[in-house]
């Protein structure tokens, strides 16, 4: 009896949490008699695959995608040279200070973003950079907290005695990043790199604020200009959103047991 | 700083052994970290002290900038009722999300930890919602809310409810972003997950020899032991809620009758629609303040209710204590 209610609760919540994006794709395919009715048409009765090549040309959603690809690509590589370069030199070195960086690396995790959003806004802006995507790539360079210390944790686990051994032989400090460390910290690698295609895919504050030209924007802005417009089907907002919702859904099934294991290794250690 | 470097470097490769170089790595790590350190003071110190400067300047983007001391602060606590209306708005949706999402998020944790068949299968439904952007969300959820057509009204017509526009129902509208944001916090559930995962099945075996039934259970073992997650949870909620920004913006643009108009749009309007960049940044030091209170309050407050196994362990030998004397003597 225990094992039956636990199950109906687990495909009841299973339900909640599924029909919202069902719901979203079922209405992408609908025909445009079908998508104003009441009571709703769950299934339509004749896909109407053309929605999304119509709602993919109703804006330059090709120039977007370009652009989306370029910022999580450029950013993601950074993101990963910096993070691992901080990480290795908090993990493996002693010097004057170290404890005391990398507690405001931490400390700089609660600091919210709205509090830096102006300045940062104005020294874009000095820059030149408001309306490029330089914002959105540039700051990823030069590592983030969370990420630095997901793989500080990590590297501490690689046993030292590599590291000498590898020094006995004649490798520098960098050559032992390089060529010991790097190659094994592969899955937290994965995650860091995972978590910044997604974080980056699906950011919109950041190309809202920084980007005004249409020609620059990015795929969620894009969506979410969808609102203001007029005369736009609800089928095509979905059809777009169920578009741009796929590479995030594809890393999450390639990645999930390291973004589930990532997400709660950090939560027990904080 | 920067150029004394090289010196020690050239000192210590002379002079000390390998072996010391190993310990101490001269100029190294500070190179290894150096991408932190530029990125620290150009993207975060920089800007955090520079903010709390404009804060104290009339400074629209194009025009005249003039200092006029604490006149923002002054300004937005006495002659501003938009700031507190969106502070109050702001304190409601924390009131109702912060509870709700650490009890949707435990609950379906606990419902996970059942070790039924299929376990993954159910915890890649729960979290699908989160994996997508905000957008998304935003754009899904204003179509299921939609007064006449939307799916929710459908199910309710159902069991014969006549269900409101939600969105455009000022005493509705709040609610319903609460309920949308609820649905993309898969990681909070993830997070307690592990946190279940990591107490010992013992406890439980000995609390029911003992006679404990699954309600006592659940008060004396669950809770005290998931006391640190429920701590971090908790901390990561509150920061969430003062910064909902995205769906604010998308679903309702802060109305009916500003009723969803978030403290951080209210902030992020005053920057970038009204261009009062120094008034903003006055806005958002008040909320820093404030969110930083909070969580003090909140660390204070686990004190009294946190429960860390280590700390147990350590007592009888008694060398917390001692350490503490020697400390302070």
């Amino acid at each position: 009896m225990k094992r039956f209610i636990v199950y109906a609760l687990l495909i009841f919540c299973s339900l909640l949490f599924a029909a919202p994006l069902f719901w979203a794709v079922t209405t992408a395919l609908k025909s445009q008699s079908e998508l104003y009715l009441f009571p709703p048409k769950w299934i339509p009765s004749d896909w109407k695959f053309i929605n999304f090549v119509n709602a993919w040309t109703i804006q330059p959603f090709n120039l977007f995608l370009k652009n989306t690809l370029i910022v999580t690509l450029l950013s993601t590589i950074g993101q990963l040279i910096s993070c691992t370069l901080v990480s290795y030199g908090f993990a493996r070195f002693e010097f004057k200070g170290r404890n005391l960086l990398f507690l405001v690396v931490l400390a700089t995790m609660m600091v919210p973003w709205e509090v830096t959003m102006i300045p940062q806004y104005m020294e874009f802006n000095y820059l030149g950079w408001i309306n490029t995507l330089k914002p959105l790539i540039v700051p990823s360079w030069f590592g983030s907290a969370y990420f630095i210390f997901l793989l500080r944790q990590f590297i501490l686990t690689i046993p030292r005695e590599l590291d000498e051994a590898a020094t006995i032989d004649g490798a520098s400090k960098f050559g032992i990043l390089v060529r010991i460390i790097a190659p094994l910290m592969g899955p937290a690698l994965i995650l860091v790199g995972v978590f910044q295609i997604m974080s980056c895919w699906n950011d919109y504050l950041g190309p809202l604020i920084f980007l005004n030209d249409q020609t620059k924007y990015t795929l969620t802005l894009g969506l979410s200009q969808f609102k203001g417009m007029f005369g736009v089907d609800m089928q095509s907002i979905m059809a777009i959103t169920c578009l741009i919702s796929i590479p995030p859904l594809a890393v999450f099934f390639f990645a999930q047991r390291y973004i589930v294991g990532g997400i709660a290794g950090t939560g027990i250690k904080g | 700083m920067a150029h004394t470097y090289p010196q020690t470097v050239g000192k210590q490769s002379a002079s000390l052994g390998p072996r010391r170089k190993r310990r101490w790595g001269g100029a190294a790590p500070y190179l290894f970290i150096f991408p932190w350190i530029f990125g620290f003071l150009v993207f975060t110190l920089g800007p955090l002290l520079f903010s709390l400067i404009i804060s104290l300047f009339d400074w629209p983007i194009v025009g005249k900038v003039h200092f006029i001391g604490l006149g923002n602060y002054v300004e937005m606590f006495t002659d501003d009722p938009l700031f507190w209306k969106s502070f109050g708005v702001t304190l409601k949706f924390a009131a109702l999300f912060v509870p709700l999402n650490i009890a949707v998020g435990l609950g379906l944790a606990i419902l996970l930890n059942q070790n039924t068949r299929g376990n993954a299968i159910f915890r890649t439904a729960f979290y699908l919602p989160s994996v997508i952007s905000g957008v998304a969300l935003a754009m899904i959820w204003s179509w299921v809310y939609s007064g006449d057509y939307g799916i929710l009204n459908y199910f309710l017509s159902i069991i014969g409810v006549q269900g409101p526009d939600w969105l455009n129902d000022k005493n509705w509208s709040l609610v319903a972003m609460v309920v949308a944001s609820l649905w993309g916090q898969g990681s909070m559930m993830l997070v307690f997950l592990a946190g279940l995962k990591g107490i010992p099945k013992d406890l439980y075996e000995s609390a029911s020899i003992d006679g404990a039934g699954k309600i006592r259970q659940f008060i004396s073992i669950t809770i005290p032991m998931l006391s640190p997650t429920i701590l971090f949870n908790l901390i990561t909620s509150i920061i969430a809620a003062f910064q909902q920004l995205t769906l604010a913006l998308l679903l309702t643009g802060g109305g009916p009758m500003k009723s969803t108009y978030f403290y951080a749009m209210y902030m992020y309007e005053n920057a970038f629609k009204f261009f009062k960049m120094g008034y903003s940044a006055a806005n958002a030091w008040f909320m820093f303040l404030i969110v930083l209170t909070l969580t003090f309050l909140v660390f204070k407050s686990s004190e009294a209710w946190v429960f860390y196994e280590g700390e147990m362990k350590r007592k009888p030998e008694k060398t917390t204590k001692s350490v503490r004397k020697g400390r302070s003597a």
